[in-house]
């Protein structure tokens, strides 16, 4: 957290001297400066970020995760699907850190491993549910009328699909397997997302600067895309990150049950299942795994939470002045 | 000499829950090229409406252009469709907001937004239009014009943005500038400035102006010549000079006696208008003014004036309008 501190105001002094230096041609700058005037829209908000505790911790946590997910063959000790059968069931030893599972292949490696899945079914489905939802409110919220009746009265319809059956019957109807929990999360997920752009979207285009947009003589698509969308972005980005952990949860479900990923990919909901059945014999088999679902979920909720205070510019007050 | 716009019978109703609002009722008026013209009223007489009528941005529901025709440069801007509409608007057509706090995006840099025009009628690129846009901001003053166009919205003052959004609406050269209470937001001294440059920058480009204000004052530096408008209707069309020497219509005049003026006795208390403007729910009967009029007559409380002229350029709808020299004067 010191670190991070030292990076940002260093980060603002160098932003400081620079204002200093004499302006270069004015054409000049007119090319240069896109890539500042983003910094200073961004930094404020991360600023907020890096002083908000919790954020970091979830900050901390996903970056801790990603690394495990990108570099688990170089982390692992060993292959996670090397079966060693006179070595099953094993508790923590200096060759196995965590211990073995049922057929004898090392959990370290195994939990690494497991990263993959769960980040990339959270990130991945997550990123459908928003571009379906986001498109979807955005016309909805500003067409309004008939078409803004029928797609609300859709998405609360999806809304009532309990998703874990949902996730069943998907899974009976397209087979278990990553992409089809992917399709599946996606398909129940972009129904919070149209919600909220779409009141988002209720309350912006009253604005004036809308209708300055239609008096340039901006289409339907312009200023739902370039004035609307960017203003909306906030409580899209807030939800997004809370969706995350909810998908990364709906996944581990999914794999507890046998609908995930097959075996033998490791996955954390799968290890979770079958070490609940040795769950006398050695312990740590699905507490490990479990405790990472936990940890992952909780720091996707952590991020959300912090840019939720983060991107609110009046709980910003206080980074703002130092700002 | 062939007007650039001609607006004939324009009716604008909205309809409520309450009833029908006729917030604009057949108003006719001409524009030649390069001339401005003043549109004067109280809040709610349908100054705005007539605006945003023009531009045929009038949101339906709940509101609809229920009769009329506008003709600009040789087109009935009612037949056109949608698209065509768009091409008119921002391009020939430009429009200045009233508040230059919030008539901005938020998040978008002013340049991208002055720039927006150009990239939508001329199909510029980003750097193409950066350039000319520089140049647009210069031309409304802007110091440091080229720098200014990376800030945001937040970073420029009430003045600033307003000079802004000229510079928006001047970006395609539009024919015609429609302001719509272009300096209600900002303090005096920038008032004046602002109306002088637009006076200045349209007069170079050849672009007419329709400013809409509830300033007399305004009017009479800046326009060539003034509607009043009352209730939804004209009462009154003069040219500046006939209307400030020889105002008709007791609403005018009224308004008049409602300023203090510099050149008179100080003591002199002001006259304002008695009465509340009308509800336009319920319209008075008649003339829509004669519950508040002074030179009223039987005839007012039962039919409604037409427009009738008065002297040469002058025109107004009243039963019984003023003839002596205003008591202001």
């Amino acid at each position: 957290m010191t670190m991070d501190e030292e990076t940002v105001s260093s980060d603002i002094r160098q932003a400081g001297d620079s204002e200093k230096e004499p302006a270069p041609p004015e054409f000049e700058t007119g090319r240069r400066e896109p890539r500042r005037s983003l910094r200073t829209g961004i930094r404020p908000i991360l600023y907020a970020i890096l002083h908000h505790k919790t954020a970091c911790m979830g900050i901390l946590i996903i970056l801790l995760l990603t690394v495990m997910a990108l570099f688990a063959p170089w982390l692992a000790p060993h292959d996670p699907n090397e079966q060693d059968l006179y070595h099953v069931l094993e508790s923590p030893s200096r060759r196995h850190l965590l211990g073995t599972d049922d057929v004898g292949r090392d959990l370290l490696s195994r939990v690494l491993f497991g990263a993959r899945v769960s980040l990339f079914v959270g990130l991945s489905s997550t990123v459908f549910s928003a571009l379906i939802g986001i498109f979807i409110g955005l016309v909805a919220g500003y067409k309004g009328g008939a078409i803004d009746m029928l797609t609300m009265r859709i998405t609360d319809t999806f809304m009532c699909i309990p998703g874990l059956i949902f996730l069943l019957v998907l899974a009976a109807a397209l087979g278990p397997g990553v992409h089809n929990i992917i399709i599946a999360i996606a398909a129940l997920g972009w129904t919070g997302f149209a919600r909220i752009t779409r009141g988002q979207v209720l309350s912006l285009r009253q604005l004036p600067f809308v209708e300055a947009a239609h008096a340039a003589g901006a289409s339907g698509w312009r200023i739902m895309f370039r004035h609307l969308l960017p203003n909306a972005m906030a409580p899209i980005i807030v939800a997004a990150s809370i969706t995350v952990g909810g998908a990364i949860m709906l996944e581990s479900a999914a794999a507890f049950l046998g609908l995930g990923v097959q075996p033998p990919t490791p996955s954390w909901g799968e290890a979770l299942r079958v070490g609940y059945s040795y769950l006398e014999i050695v312990p740590l088999f699905s507490i490990v795994p479990g405790l990472m679902i936990t940890l992952a979920v909780l720091a996707f909720n952590f991020l959300g939470d912090g840019l939720r205070d983060a991107l609110d510019p009046r709980l910003r007050g206080e980074a703002q002045k130092i700002v | 000499m062939a007007g650039l716009l001609e607006v004939r019978n324009l009716s604008t109703h909205f309809s409520t829950k309450e009833g029908l609002i006729r917030a604009v009722e057949d108003v006719s008026f001409d524009l030649d090229a390069g001339e401005t013209l003043g549109l004067v009223g109280e809040s709610g007489c349908g100054k705005s409406v007539s605006a945003m009528s023009l531009m045929r941005l009038i949101p339906n529901p709940p509101g609809k252009i229920v009769n009329g025709e506008i003709v600009f440069e040789g087109r009935d801007l009612l037949k056109l469709g949608d698209e065509e509409i768009r091409h008119i608007r921002g391009n020939r057509m430009a429009m200045i907001f009233q508040e230059p706090m919030t008539s901005f995006n938020p998040v978008m840099t002013i340049g991208r937004q002055v720039a927006e025009p150009l990239e939508i009628h001329r199909n510029m690129t980003r750097n193409k239009a950066w350039t000319i846009c520089a140049d647009l901001l210069r031309r409304v003053r802007i110091p440091e014009a080229g720098k200014r166009l990376q800030s945001y919205p937040h970073q420029f003052s009430g003045g600033m943005r307003q000079r802004a959004m000229i510079a928006m609406a001047l970006a395609c050269t539009p024919r015609l500038i429609i302001a719509d209470e272009p300096t209600t937001a900002l303090d005096v001294t920038i008032q004046a400035q602002l109306l002088e440059l637009m006076k200045q920058l349209t007069r170079d480009a050849g672009t007419a102006l329709i400013l809409i204000t509830h300033n007399l004052g305004i009017v009479a530096r800046y326009a060539d010549r003034v509607n009043v408008m009352y209730a939804g209707r004209i009462v009154e069309k003069a040219t500046v000079r006939a209307l400030y020497a020889d105002p008709r219509h007791p609403y005018t005049v009224g308004l008049m006696a409602s300023i203090p003026r510099l050149d008179q006795d100080v003591k002199r208390k002001l006259r304002p208008i008695p009465g509340q403007p009308p509800d336009l729910l319920h319209p008075p009967s008649g003339c829509a003014f004669h519950p508040r009029c002074r030179n009223r007559i039987p005839v007012c409380e039962i039919h409604r004036p037409a427009l009738e002229k008065a002297s040469d350029g002058h025109e107004v709808a009243c039963w019984n309008p003023v003839r002596e020299a205003p008591p202001c004067c």
